[in-house]
């Protein structure tokens, strides 16, 4: 540990924000777009080439726009709330690998610079722990406000997180159990480790299926494929966790004004939006790292072998992003095709479907670990 | 030297939050205050390099617990007055003789040399071994040493042990739900069952 090591710390933090918060930029664009097209109209138009710059116009706004601050709030958890938010969603995104690592000579020494804040060997837990962290914010702010809509976004939200928290952990749980016994002794629950597990492709299989071996060889060793139900269950949970449609009951429009940021304006409103969009993008960051191979795809090796690891970098950087806004895409079409869950459907889907289908994958999958391990108990 | 800094910092926040707790007029801040506290020992937990057990300290106590506390305050309600009269009999009596037998024995024990301050790693009792540390806390130790991998006898691992308890984290689950449902029907006046 020297000043190169604290050096690239600081690049590697640094860098992450500045993704943060371009993606954000180009998010809030990218969904007001697309949502305006599903709904048959232009959307934002006027700044910039189709309204690109729309989202910087508006960030500017907020910029200067008064902060209202309501006379019945608690003032300094009304303040602590927007700032809660915005440093759980960037602290999430940090044990994320967003590109192919490699290695650079610096102070005489070669030193492996990762893409990746910082790597844990805990970060699937982090996350979650992250994540459970994140409903204060919510929380606080709609009871701080000292107003009634806001509290029961705020009470709306607690109970939301708590049955969807549960959900999420169990999905993940067969997961790694999973990951576990294919790679013994690997660090499993590293994000960086998990990225590698899934490099490659599937091995040839013999017996009745080996006809297949053609096409078997050539999928990407994903474990979306072996653990769909975990991955169903995630998806399902991390909207919720987000807040987004059709799990919005925090901040209902129609009911709620806006829920628990109704009492908030100017640049602690820009800090919850913020904080969502940044969520939004680390959720599916999250499902790309976990299912769907992190930053890897074809010809990567190649790329680092023939012309240099710098631009197999970049090209696996190119797979992540496209990866991830796969499942943007999905986050925007959702909101702008399905109706909000009332509460109790909201309530029943946790836990009655998604927790108990996390179990019963659970107890499913370790039985066919088990027998695949140890042969059938009658044999 | 970062371990120094890292406890002064989150020991005042863990007692300042242990402070809030019982003094704070709000519960809401009561709340806060405990949260902190438990945040602070997570990263006490890190510090010892069992880092499962830190995220487990903030995925249930920090997260799950205290999120259900914030829930039930919020619906109870928070502008309730707090009553300030004593509900139990003798209790001051009984929270002095407490106190007193608590600090008497600490300094019975500190003086006699039996308590010893452990400073730095190496130095107190606690036999520390500081090159297999890297490994102490990690989830793949706290599994080998739950189900007793390491050891020649399948039954000296802790499995049972932890078995034995989620069992009665279950009871007392099951216990709450039947204190809260099964009431004895009230006397007077018609109550919602008796509708029907």
């Amino acid at each position: 540990m020297d000043w190169w090591d604290v050096l690239l710390v600081v690049v590697r933090v640094v860098g992450v924000f500045a993704l943060l918060m371009t993606v954000t930029v180009l998010l809030v664009w990218i969904e007001r777009k697309l949502v305006a097209d599903m709904q048959n109209r232009l959307g934002p138009m006027r700044a910039g080439p189709h309204g690109v710059l729309q989202t910087v116009a508006d960030g500017l706004k907020l910029f200067f726009k008064e902060q209202i601050t309501p006379a019945k709030s608690e003032f300094l958890i009304y303040m602590l709330a927007p700032a809660l938010s915005v440093i759980t969603a960037f602290l999430m995104f940090l044990v994320v690998p967003f590109a192919r690592p490699f290695d650079i000579t610096l102070g005489g020494q070669v030193r492996s610079f990762t893409f990746q804040a910082m790597d844990l060997n805990i970060s699937v837990l982090y996350v979650l722990a992250i994540s459970s962290i994140a409903v204060y914010a919510v929380v606080l702010a709609g009871w701080s406000s000292g107003s009634k809509y806001p509290l029961l976004g705020g009470v709306r939200a607690t109970a939301q997180a708590i049955s969807y928290e549960a959900a999420m952990g169990l999905s993940l749980v067969a997961l790694i159990m999973f990951i576990a016994v294919q790679n013994r002794g690997g660090d499993v629950m590293s994000m960086a480790s998990i990225v590698d597990f899934q490099a490659g492709t599937y091995g040839a299989t013999e017996g009745f299926l080996s006809f297949l071996n053609p096409i078997i060889t050539r999928v990407p060793k994903w474990f979306i494929l072996p653990q769909v139900i975990p991955f169903i269950i995630f998806a399902t949970a991390g909207v919720a966790e987000t807040n987004r449609a059709p799990f919005d009951l925090v901040e209902a429009e129609q009911e709620l004004v806006a829920g628990f940021h109704t009492e908030y304006s100017g640049m602690r409103f820009a800090m919850f939006f913020l904080a969502e969009y940044i969520n939004m993008f680390t959720m599916s960051a999250l499902m790309v790292t976990l299912f769907f191979g992190g930053w890897g795809g074809p010809f990567l090796d190649t790329i680092a072998l023939n012309v240099g690891p710098w631009l197999a970098s970049v090209v696996s950087f190119g797979y992540f992003m496209a990866k991830v806004f796969v499942f943007l895409f999905l986050f925007i079409w959702i909101r702008a095709s399905f109706p909000r869950l009332r509460y109790d459907q909201l309530m029943d889907l946790g836990w009655k479907r998604l927790i108990p289908g996390a179990l019963l994958w659970l107890v499913a999958s370790s039985l066919a670990l088990a027998i695949r391990q140890f042969g059938l108990p009658w044999t | 030297m970062v371990e120094v800094i890292l406890f002064a910092v989150f020991g005042t926040v863990a007692i300042a939050g242990a402070l809030t707790v019982i003094l704070a007029r709000n519960p809401i801040y009561s709340a806060l205050g405990l949260m902190a506290t438990m945040f602070s020992l997570s990263v006490f937990y890190i510090m010892h390099l069992a880092h499962f057990v830190a995220a487990i300290q903030i995925i249930v106590y920090t997260g799950a617990v205290m999120t259900l506390f914030l829930f039930v305050i919020m619906l109870i309600g928070v502008d309730r007055t707090e009553d300030t009269a004593e509900q139990l009999p003798n209790q001051r009596r009984i929270v002095i003789g407490l106190g007193l037998t608590i600090a008497i024995t600490t300094v019975v024990l500190t003086v006699g040399q039996n308590f010893k301050w452990v400073t730095a790693p190496g130095s107190g009792p606690v036999n520390w071994d500081a090159n297999a540390d890297a490994t102490n806390g990690t989830i793949q130790a706290v599994g080998r040493v739950l189900f007793g991998a390491d050891t020649a006898e399948r039954t000296a691992g802790w499995a049972l042990p932890f078995e034995a308890v989620s069992l009665l984290l279950i009871v007392a689950a099951v216990g709450a739900i039947a204190l809260a449902f099964f009431r004895p029907l009230r006397k007077v006046g018609p109550s919602p069952v008796e509708d029907e």
